[in-house]
């Protein structure tokens, strides 16, 4: 790629991107030397968070592994979008089993490439929200526990969009689904404990846990590379905005990855053997509002029968998140 | 090499003979002392290379059999009842990616009321799958159908089930000729898959079909099946060539050129049965066995062939259809169809009860004599059954059916004759 020089104006804004990086640390959409894991012309929406997040991951695995990679994919919007038989995105060997077990798929090509001493061939699993958090939960935890070699990568849109939106146990409160209208006395999903996962895959003592956004690929890339580094079983979940379910504008995806960084409500970080070793600091910290806000999902939290107490609720959560994580610099308060 | 040994650990031995890449196993009874066994072996390094996977559950043991075999590996499970009813979404997957996974089902019932004893209710939920099932009658036949299972999925690339009676089989000692790694390595090639997962010929494995070509993979499934009908004849005479005896086999007669009555059975209860028919044929009854070895696929040619001469049969099953009969006898039925043929049914054994040979000399009389009603509960206690009947009818709070069975008979543990 061509070298950029960076302009002054540029510097401190987020559209600078890349500009400000070093050529080798930079990722860009195109480039000889990717390997177009996923084919264009598949069916994903348009502003597709996990089609974009499944890109970067796959690609960043499949050049660390130089090349020797194979995926399994669970039931889902990644899996029915790019395989429409008889047509395949995948430049990649792929295999998709069933919703509820590509861990467990992924556990035995890891052991066949074990036993044929093929210790060049790396394993990739992936799932979306429902397939990692809910039915396929009992298979990566046995994947964890074995310490399998394999990286399993969730892309998190938070509901089970490919059968039309429904909740999953990665659902937010408050979040309107086609199975948590926005009625009664307390619209939208409850609030429940939550099933923080990748904390969850942390505490299996799995040498590499981490968390990232589409609005930070460079971020992505690095955790898939640093993950492959290693062996053994390893996690990364990935936040994916889904325009459809969400209801926001397909333009919006990477500015609402931002926005729930920003705002604390997904931390950004990374964790070796059980250990948080580093987060994403928030650069500017935001108001949940403004996450929320341009999201139909929780529309019925403003307006004119707004709910500004559930609102403060999910403030109380990202305000948690920043303290238990450290997402905010010592004695910054951030901009909001 | 002839040994005195376990049924469950000659598998074990048989398994170890077929050279399997990866094994997953998730115990459930009474199935664990086949893997107990593999697991040693690769542990100890006795069976390399391979991979022993413990797994968190027999849903996760077929979808790591799916991936192992999907990449390319020999891969073998075992397991059980709830156990194969817990992995079913999986069992339906191997087979309809057409994966060559080898699996022992140590036959038995599936509750509630929870029972570890055999029946043929587990192997038989999964008719449909798509999977073909093996029948032993005795532990050499568990032993030989393993090594030949492996032959026939691989060369269908289709999976296979190799069923043998829970407990009556798998836990009893016997005399077993366990062949050696020289014999099975002549009878058995290196797996050499026809589709796999590998970085320098990427495919696409899985992908979604609509209904433009479903029906087409789903017919290839059932082709396989109707190959395998051919197949499995050619591969017992290869086997009796290599290993010197009769094992496998889509039927087995036993006198049933003569008999006026045939008894129709699969699995271990075919040893009683014929001991049976030989006391009855002493005494002059015109009585023989037919046992069916490949359940899947169903062998109707070979059943309506064996059946051409006689005047009535029964089918014995270890089975129920609940609110129609027979299972196997509904096939068998279908195999006769225009024959003109009496035929009945005994649902016997369930969940473990024994069936005796003074049983099955009344019964196998009173087929004779055709005074059986079509479908026979062979030694149901009748008392317990009407006496809950009753009390359901005039009780509507009458509580759990088993425990009322179990509070009438006024046992607690097993008591049976």
């Amino acid at each position: 790629m061509g070298f950029q020089p960076v302009k002054f104006y540029q510097t401190g804004t987020y559209t600078v991107g890349n500009r400000l990086l070093a050529p080798d640390e930079r990722s860009v959409q195109a480039d000889q030397a990717r390997s177009n894991s996923i084919n264009s012309g598949h069916r994903a929406c348009q502003g597709c968070g996990e089609a974009l997040g499944a890109r970067y991951a796959i690609d960043a695995a499949m050049a660390e592994s130089n090349n020797q990679l194979i995926a399994v994919n669970a039931t889902g919007c990644l899996e029915v979008f790019s395989t429409p038989y008889p047509e395949s995105s995948w430049q990649v060997p792929w295999i998709h089993s069933l919703f509820g077990n590509a861990p467990a798929v992924a556990t035995g090509i890891a052991a066949a490439m074990k036993v044929k001493g093929r210790h060049d061939v790396r394993v990739v699993a992936q799932g979306g929200d429902g397939g990692t958090t809910d039915i396929g939960f009992g298979c990566l935890s046995g994947m964890f526990e074995r310490n399998d070699d394999v990286l399993y990568i969730c892309y998190d849109n938070e509901a089970y969009m490919n059968t039309g939106v429904q909740r999953s146990s990665a659902t937010p409160p408050a979040a309107r689904t086609a199975t948590t209208m926005p009625v009664g006395a307390e619209p939208g999903n409850v609030f429940g404990q939550g099933k923080n996962v990748p904390e969850i895959a942390m505490a299996h003592g799995i040498p590499f846990v981490a968390t990232a956004t589409v609005a930070d690929l460079r971020d992505l890339e690095y955790k898939v590379r640093r993950a492959m580094g290693m062996h053994g079983a390893r996690y990364i979940h990935i936040f994916v905005p889904c325009p459809l379910g969400w209801g926001t504008a397909s333009h919006d995806t990477i500015r609402i990855a931002r926005l729930a960084k920003e705002s604390g409500m997904f931390p950004v970080f990374e964790a070796e053997h059980g250990e948080v070793t580093g987060v994403l600091k928030i650069r500017r910290k935001v108001k949940v509002e403004d996450y929320l806000m341009p999201q139909k999902r929780f529309a019925h939290l403003f307006g004119k029968h707004a709910h500004p107490e559930t609102v403060a609720r999910i403030q109380a959560i990202a305000d948690r998140n920043i303290r238990k994580y450290g997402l905010l610099d010592e004695g910054s308060n951030g901009d909001a | 090499m002839l040994k005195q040994i376990e049924g469950s650990k000659a598998v074990a031995e048989a398994i170890a003979l077929c050279r399997p890449e990866v094994i997953c196993a998730y115990p459930i009874s009474p199935q664990t002392h086949i893997v107990e066994a593999l697991g040693e072996m690769v542990k100890s390094g006795r069976l390399t290379p391979c991979e022993f996977i413990n797994v968190e559950s027999e849903f996760a043991a077929m979808s790591v059999a799916i991936g192992a075999s999907a990449a390319g590996a020999r891969a073998y499970t075992a397991t059980a009842s709830q156990g194969l009813l817990f992995m079913v979404e999986a069992v339906y997957n191997a087979a309809g990616l057409g994966l060559p996974i080898v699996m022992t089902v140590a036959n038995r019932a599936i509750g509630a009321p929870i029972n570890i004893w055999n029946d043929h209710s587990d192997s038989l939920s999964q008719r449909d799958s798509g999977w073909m099932q093996l029948f032993a009658e005795t532990n050499q036949e568990a032993v030989d159908l393993h090594i030949q299972a492996f032959r026939l999925a691989e060369e269908l690339s289709m999976p296979i089930m190799v069923c043998m009676d829970g407990f009556i089989l798998t836990h009893a000692f016997e005399r077993v000729d366990i062949p050696s790694q020289e014999q099975v390595d002549a009878y058995l090639p290196p797996f050499d898959p026809r589709q796999v997962l590998d970085p320098s010929a990427p495919v696409s494995i899985g992908a979604m079909v609509g209904p433009e070509a479903f029906m087409e993979v789903k017919y290839l499934a059932h082709a396989k099946q109707m190959q395998a009908i051919e197949l499995i004849p050619q591969l017992a005479a290869d086997f009796r060539q290599i290993f010197g005896r009769d094992s496998g086999g889509l039927v087995r007669s036993y006198f049933s050129e003569d008999a006026e009555t045939v008894i129709i059975a699969m699995g271990s209860v075919l040893g009683t049965i014929k001991d049976t028919v030989d006391e009855m044929r002493m005494e002059g009854h015109k009585i023989g066995v037919l046992g069916i070895i490949s359940y899947r696929p169903f062998p109707l040619e070979q059943v309506r062939d064996a059946l051409i001469h006689c005047k009535r049969f029964l089918v014995l099953e270890k089975s129920l259809a609940v609110g129609m009969g027979g299972i196997v006898a509904t096939d068998v039925r279908m195999a006769v169809t225009g024959m003109g043929l009496k035929g009945y049914t005994a649902i016997a054994g369930l969940g473990g009860r024994p069936i005796f040979k003074s049983s099955l000399h009344k019964l196998f009389r009173q087929t004779e004599a055709d005074a059986l009603p079509p479908v026979t509960f062979l030694d149901l206690d009748w008392d317990a059954v009407n006496k809950q009947l009753e009390r359901e009818k005039h009780t509507r709070h009458s509580g759990p059916i088993a425990e009322n069975i179990l509070h009438d008979k006024g046992i607690v543990s097993a008591k049976f004759g």
